[in-house]
C-alpha cells in the first residue's frame, strides 16, 4: 500500500455515504408467512412464496411496515404516508423470483439526521437521505462443494431495512459512530439484532475524495461485503490513501463497485461500472400501494420506547448524573434497561449508577454476561441500595457480603440476607462500647499519641473495631463515641 | 347424449331426479374428449381421478349429504393454473415437468363446492396469443372449423366447452384471452373485473391486467363460478373488498338501458362483413326493444394496443424472470455455468412469442428508454381508464364486437405478430381500465363459424353485466 506524506493527504477531504442494510427481526418474511428466523437448517424456512414458485404472489408483512415507521420516527425522517413497492430487476441463483421487492419511488421515511458524538467533543449529524423496505436475497455458497454452488433460500424473502445516509461523513470515526448510533436505534427499538457477523447488519461505503474547498463529488466507489464496523472504517481508510494516490499520479478514479479483503485490508475491483446491471425498476403491480393513516401513525409514535439520546438527557439532567455515567449505561440497550428498572425502585439514582458503574459491570464483564442475562433482579438490588441508605449495613459490607450472595439469584432479599449473615449494624450502643473498649485496651500507646494530638491514629482504631465487629457497625456514629471513649480515656 | 346440460341448474335436475349421474358425466366427457382428440383441447386428462370422484360424490349424493354449490359440475382448467400434486406446464417446454406443490386458491374453491377438475386445458405460452398457436403441445383447433383457430390464450379451454368435453372451464383474461376463444367457439366467456378473483396460483403473465374468467355454455353458470370463484384472499393483496354477486339474484333484465357502441366497428374496413351485420343487427333489435343505443367515438381507440402491450409486455419480463433454470423448470443440459444455464435455458426453454414480449418488455423498462414507453404508456393507460369511466357513467354498457372476425385458419396470422395484436383491439380497452366484460354468442356466420358480440360494464358491476347478458342472449 502507497504510504503517502500528510502534507499530501491533508490537501484531501473524504468524502463517505453509508447504505445501511438492518435484517428485522419479524417472525416472518416480508411478503410470505415463512419463518424469518436466523439460521435453521438450510432451505426449511421456504414455502412457494419463498421458492418463487409459478404463480404464487406477495402479501405484506405489517410488521415489517410498523419498524420502518419507528426507525424512521427514530432517525427523525418525515415519514411517507403513501408508500408503493418497486420491482429491482436482475438475474442471481438465490433470487428465486427474479426481482427484490423494493420502494424506489415512494420509500417509507425522507430526511432526518443521526447525532454522532465525535471524539473531539462534538456532536455531529449525519443526514439520512431516506429508509426503504425490501426483501433479502437468499445465501450462495461457492466454496462447499467441488462442483456446484449451494443455494439456501431461508433467508430469501426475510424483511430489510436499507438505511442511507447523505454523503455527509468525512472521517472514518464519523463512520464507526455513525454505524455504532445506526445499531444502536436498531437495538433499542428491539428491531433488529445488529449483528454485523451473522449478516443482519450490513454495510456498502461510498467513499470518494476531492480537494479541500472543492463543491462538487469526486467519483465514488462503493465498497461492499464489510461485515464490521473496524472493517468499514479499515476500508475507508484503505480507499482515502488509494484514490488519492491514483489523482496525485493524474491518474483518474473509476466508479466501480469494489470488494474488501478483510485478510489484507485491501479494495480490489468488483464489477466496473459498464458492468452494472440496469435494474429495471417499474411499480410492483402485485402489491396495492399501502397508505398508512395518522392514527397509525401516532400510535406508533406513542409506543416508542424511549432512545438513547433521550435517556442521556434525563440521566445528565434529571438525575444529575456525570456525563461519563450516562454515556456508559446507555451504550447498551440492556443496561439502560437494567437502570430504568433499578430507578424504579429507588430514589437514590447517585448510589444506584455508582452500583451500575461499579459492582454490576465488572460483574457482567468477568462472566461475559449482558445485563439481560443477569440472576439479580433490579428490585432486589434496590433492596440492598435502600438497606445501606437506612445505615443498617454500610457500603464495604453491602459489596462484598451481601452483593456475592445476591448475584446467586435467590429468593432472599438484602435485608434477610444481611440478617442471616449477621451483618446487620448492631444498634446496641453496648455492643459497640464493647468493640471500642476492646480495641483502646489493645493499644495503649497509641492512645497516648492520639492525646498528644496526633489524630490520624484514629483510623487503626476504627480498622480494628470495623475487624472485630466484623462490619456490622455504623462507622459515623462508632467514629463519634470512639473519640469520645479516647478524650475520655 | 346425457351431457349437453344447457347449464348448472339442468344438470342439477338430472342428477335430482335420476336421469343421470356424476360419473355417468364424466364417463360422457371423456368419451367426448377421446372422440376428439385431434382439437388439442386438453394437455393432460385427469380421467381416473375424475372417475373416483365421480363416483364418491355419487355415493354421498345417494346417502343424501349435503353436496356443494357445484356438485356434479365438471370443469376443465386452463393450464397456467395450479392444482396441487398435477403438472402446471403454461403450454411451455420450460415448464413441461413442473408439478404444482400448491392449489390456487380458485382451485381450492373449486373443490370445495365439489367441482371435478377433469383435466388442464391447453393454452398459448404462458397465455400470450390469440390464436392457441403458441402452445409447446400444438394449437388448438376450433370445433366449428377444424382447419381454424380456437382463439386464445384460453383456446382449450373455449374448445373444451364448445365440444362437450366439460360442463364448464376456467381460462384466464389478461387482454382478451377467455372472451376472444368464447367468441370463437360460440360460448359465454366474461372476464370480471380485475380485483374480483384471486389470481394467488394463475401463473403470471402481467399482473395489473390478469384475471380469471369462466368459460360457460350459460350466462347462469358464469355467474355461478363468478360466486364460488369471487372475494378476498389474503394471499392476493390486490382483490378488492366488494360483495361477491350472487346467482341467485341473476334475473333477466327487463329495464330499459343506455348503451354506447363503438362507431368504427361499423366503419372500420379492418372489420369483417359479417361481424358488422351481425352487430348491426343486435343494435337494431336493441332499439327495437326500447333501448337508447347511440355510437360513440373512442378517440384513445389507437392507443389502446400499443399501451396494453407495452405494459403486458413490461411486466411479462419481470414475471418471467424467475424461470431461468436454477430452481425448478427446464434447465438446459448444455449450460456449463451460471449465465449459461440462464441463456441456454431461457432460450431453449421458452417459445418464439414469449422471447419476443420478454425481450421487448426488458426494452421499454431499460434505463433510457423506461419514460418514452412504460412511463408514457402508464399515463396513456389512466386516460384510457378515465375515459372509458366516463363513458360508462353516461352509458350503462358498452357494445362492441369481440373480435374484428370469426375464427380465422390456422396458421394464417402467425407470420406477422403486429397483425395478431390488432386483433385485440376491442378486448384490451376492459383489461386496460379493469372493468368487467362479457362475450356473449351471437350466432354463426354463413360459413358455420360462431360470432360474439362484447358487452362491457362499469367496476364491479357483474351483477347488472349478467342480468342483461341473459335478457341479450334471448334477443
Amino acid at each position: 500500500m502507497t504510504i503517502l506524506n500528510s502534507s499530501v493527504t491533508d490537501k484531501y477531504e473524504l468524502v463517505v455515504g453509508l447504505e445501511v442494510h438492518a435484517q428485522l427481526s419479524t417472525l416472518s418474511k416480508a411478503f410470505s408467512p415463512d419463518s424469518a428466523a436466523f439460521g435453521g437448517q438450510p432451505n426449511h424456512h421456504i414455502s412457494a412464496i419463498s421458492l418463487g414458485h409459478p404463480g404464487t404472489l406477495p402479501r405484506i408483512n405489517k410488521r415489517m411496515v410498523e419498524y420502518a415507521i419507528k426507525m424512521g420516527l427514530a432517525c427523525n425522517c418525515s415519514i411517507n404516508l403513501h408508500n408503493t413497492f418497486a420491482r429491482k430487476n436482475y438475474f442471481y441463483a438465490d433470487l428465486p423470483k427474479g426481482f427484490q421487492t423494493t420502494q424506489d419511488q415512494q420509500p417509507i421515511c425522507l430526511g432526518g439526521f443521526v447525532p454522532v458524538k465525535l471524539s473531539s467533543g462534538v456532536t455531529k449529524n449525519i443526514a439520512i437521505h431516506h429508509i426503504h423496505m425490501e426483501d433479502d436475497a437468499g445465501k450462495s455458497s461457492h466454496d462447499q462443494h467441488d462442483e456446484y454452488s449451494l443455494i439456501d433460500l431461508n433467508r430469501a424473502g426475510v424483511p430489510l431495512l436499507e438505511i442511507v445516509s447523505q454523503p455527509d461523513i468525512r472521517s472514518a470515526e464519523e463512520a464507526g459512530q455513525f454505524l455504532t448510533e445506526v445499531r444502536r436505534l436498531l437495538r433499542y427499538l428491539e428491531i433488529c439484532d445488529g449483528n454485523m457477523e451473522e449478516g443482519s447488519m450490513r454495510c456498502d461505503a461510498n467513499i470518494s475524495v476531492r480537494l479541500k474547498g472543492q463543491t462538487t463529488y469526486g467519483n465514488r466507489c462503493e465498497v461492499k461485503n464489510l461485515n464490521s464496523i473496524r472493517n468499514v472504517q479499515r476500508a475507508i481508510e484503505h480507499e482515502f490513501t488509494r484514490q488519492i494516490a491514483i489523482i496525485e499520479e493524474g491518474g483518474h478514479i473509476d466508479q466501480n463497485t469494489l470488494n474488501f479483503d478483510a485478510a489484507t485490508g485491501e479494495t480490489s475491483v468488483l464489477r466496473s461500472k459498464e458492468m452494472a446491471n440496469d435494474y429495471r425498476y417499474f411499480p410492483e403491480p402485485d402489491l396495492l400501494p399501502i397508505q398508512i393513516t395518522e392514527e397509525q401513525l401516532e400510535s406508533i409514535r406513542q409506543a416508542m420506547p424511549a432512545l438513547p439520546n433521550q435517556l442521556f438527557e434525563k440521566y445528565t439532567g434529571e438525575l444529575n448524573l456525570s456525563d461519563y455515567d450516562a454515556g456508559v449505561i446507555i451504550a447498551e440497550k440492556d443496561l439502560a434497561d437494567y437502570f430504568e428498572e433499578l430507578i424504579s425502585h429507588t430514589g437514590n439514582y447517585k448510589s444506584a449508577a455508582n452500583w451500575m458503574m461499579g459492582a454490576v459491570r465488572s460483574h457482567l464483564n468477568e462472566n461475559n454476561l449482558t445485563a439481560g442475562q443477569l440472576e439479580l433482579k433490579p428490585k432486589a438490588l434496590a433492596g440492598l441500595i435502600d438497606l445501606v441508605d437506612s445505615g443498617k449495613v454500610n457500603n464495604t459490607v453491602a459489596a462484598q457480603k451481601i452483593f456475592p450472595e445476591l448475584l446467586k439469584g435467590e429468593e432472599a432479599t438484602a435485608e434477610q440476607i444481611a440478617t442471616r449473615l449477621n451483618l446487620m449494624i448492631s444498634n446496641d450502643s453496648n455492643e459497640v462500647e464493647q468493640f471500642i473498649k476492646a480495641a483502646v485496651a489493645k493499644f495503649p500507646d497509641k492512645v497516648k499519641e492520639y492525646q498528644k494530638g496526633k489524630k490520624g491514629v484514629l483510623g487503626l482504631f476504627m480498622g480494628e473495631i470495623m475487624k472485630s465487629s466484623k462490619g456490622k457497625i455504623d462507622p459515623q456514629k462508632t467514629n463519634q463515641l470512639l473519640i469520645k471513649a479516647l478524650e475520655s480515656e | 347424449m346425457t351431457n349437453n346440460y344447457h347449464s348448472y341448474s339442468e344438470l342439477k335436475s338430472g342428477l335430482e331426479n335420476g336421469d343421470t349421474t356424476v360419473e355417468k358425466l364424466v364417463n360422457g366427457y371423456l368419451q367426448q374428449i377421446q372422440a376428439n382428440a385431434q382439437l388439442n383441447a386438453f394437455n393432460e386428462v385427469f380421467a381416473d381421478e375424475a372417475l373416483e370422484q365421480a363416483r364418491v360424490l355419487d355415493k354421498r349424493m345417494q346417502s343424501g349429504e349435503p353436496v356443494g354449490k357445484l356438485a356434479g359440475m365438471v370443469v376443465g382448467i386452463k393450464d397456467n393454473i395450479s392444482y396441487k400434486g398435477h403438472k402446471v406446464t403454461a403450454s411451455s417446454k420450460m415448464l413441461e415437468n413442473f408439478t404444482a406443490i400448491y392449489s390456487a386458491t380458485i382451485v381450492e374453491r373449486l373443490l370445495a363446492e365439489d367441482a371435478i377438475i377433469i383435466g388442464r386445458c391447453n393454452c398459448d405460452e404462458f397465455a400470450m396469443g390469440a390464436a392457441n398457436e403458441n402452445s409447446f403441445f400444438g394449437p388448438v383447433k376450433n370445433h366449428a372449423d377444424q382447419t381454424r383457430v380456437s382463439g386464445g390464450s384460453s383456446g382449450g379451454s373455449a374448445v373444451a366447452v364448445q365440444a362437450g368435453m366439460c360442463h364448464a372451464a376456467i381460462g384466464t383474461d389478461t387482454g382478451g384471452s377467455v372472451r376472444q376463444p368464447a367468441a370463437f367457439c360460440g360460448v359465454v366467456g366474461l372476464k370480471p373485473t380485475y380485483g374480483r378473483i384471486s389470481r394467488y396460483g394463475i401463473i403470471s403473465y402481467a399482473s395489473s391486467f390478469d384475471q380469471v374468467g369462466p368459460i360457460t355454455r350459460s350466462v347462469e353458470d358464469a355467474a355461478l363460478l363468478l360466486e364460488v370463484m369471487a372475494g378476498p384472499d389474503e394471499y392476493d393483496s390486490t382483490l378488492a373488498r366488494k360483495p361477491v354477486p350472487q346467482v341467485a339474484d341473476l334475473k333477466k333484465e327487463s329495464g330499459k338501458k343506455r348503451i354506447a357502441y363503438m362507431q368504427e366497428a361499423l366503419s372500420s374496413p379492418g372489420v369483417d362483413a359479417d361481424v358488422k351485420a351481425t352487430l348491426a343487427a343486435y343494435i337494431d333489435k336493441l332499439r327495437a326493444d326500447g333501448h337508447i343505443v347511440k355510437p360513440i367515438s373512442f378517440e384513445l381507440l389507437e392507443y389502446l394496443v400499443p399501451t396494453y402491450y407495452i405494459l403486458a409486455m413490461a411486466e411479462a419480463s419481470s414475471n418471467l424472470a424467475r424461470y431461468d433454470g436454477v430452481h425448478y423448470g427446464y434447465r438446459s443440459p448444455n449450460a456449463v455455468d451460471l449465465t449459461s444455464t440462464y441463456k441456454k435455458s431461457r432460450s431453449e426453454g421458452f417459445g418464439k412469442e414469449v422471447q419476443r414480449r420478454i425481450m421487448l418488455g426488458t426494452f421499454v423498462l431499460s434505463a433510457g428508454y423506461y419514460d418514452a414507453y412504460y412511463a408514457k404508456a402508464q399515463r396513456v393507460r389512466r386516460l384510457i381508464q378515465n375515459k372509458t369511466n366516463e363513458i360508462l357513467q353516461e352509458y350503462d354498457f358498452i357494445l362492441a364486437p369481440t373480435a374484428p372476425e370469426p375464427a380465422f385458419a390456422l396458421g394464417l396470422k402467425e407470420k406477422d405478430p403486429v397483425v395478431t395484436y390488432l386483433y385485440d383491439i376491442f378486448t384490451v380497452q376492459a383489461s386496460l381500465a379493469g372493468v368487467p366484460a362479457i362475450s356473449l354468442p351471437a350466432g354463426n356466420n354463413g360459413k358455420g363459424l360462431p360470432l360474439g358480440l362484447q358487452l362491457i360494464a362499469k367496476s364491479f358491476n357483474e351483477q347488472e353485466l349478467l342480468n342483461f347478458s341473459e335478457y341479450f342472449l334471448q334477443l
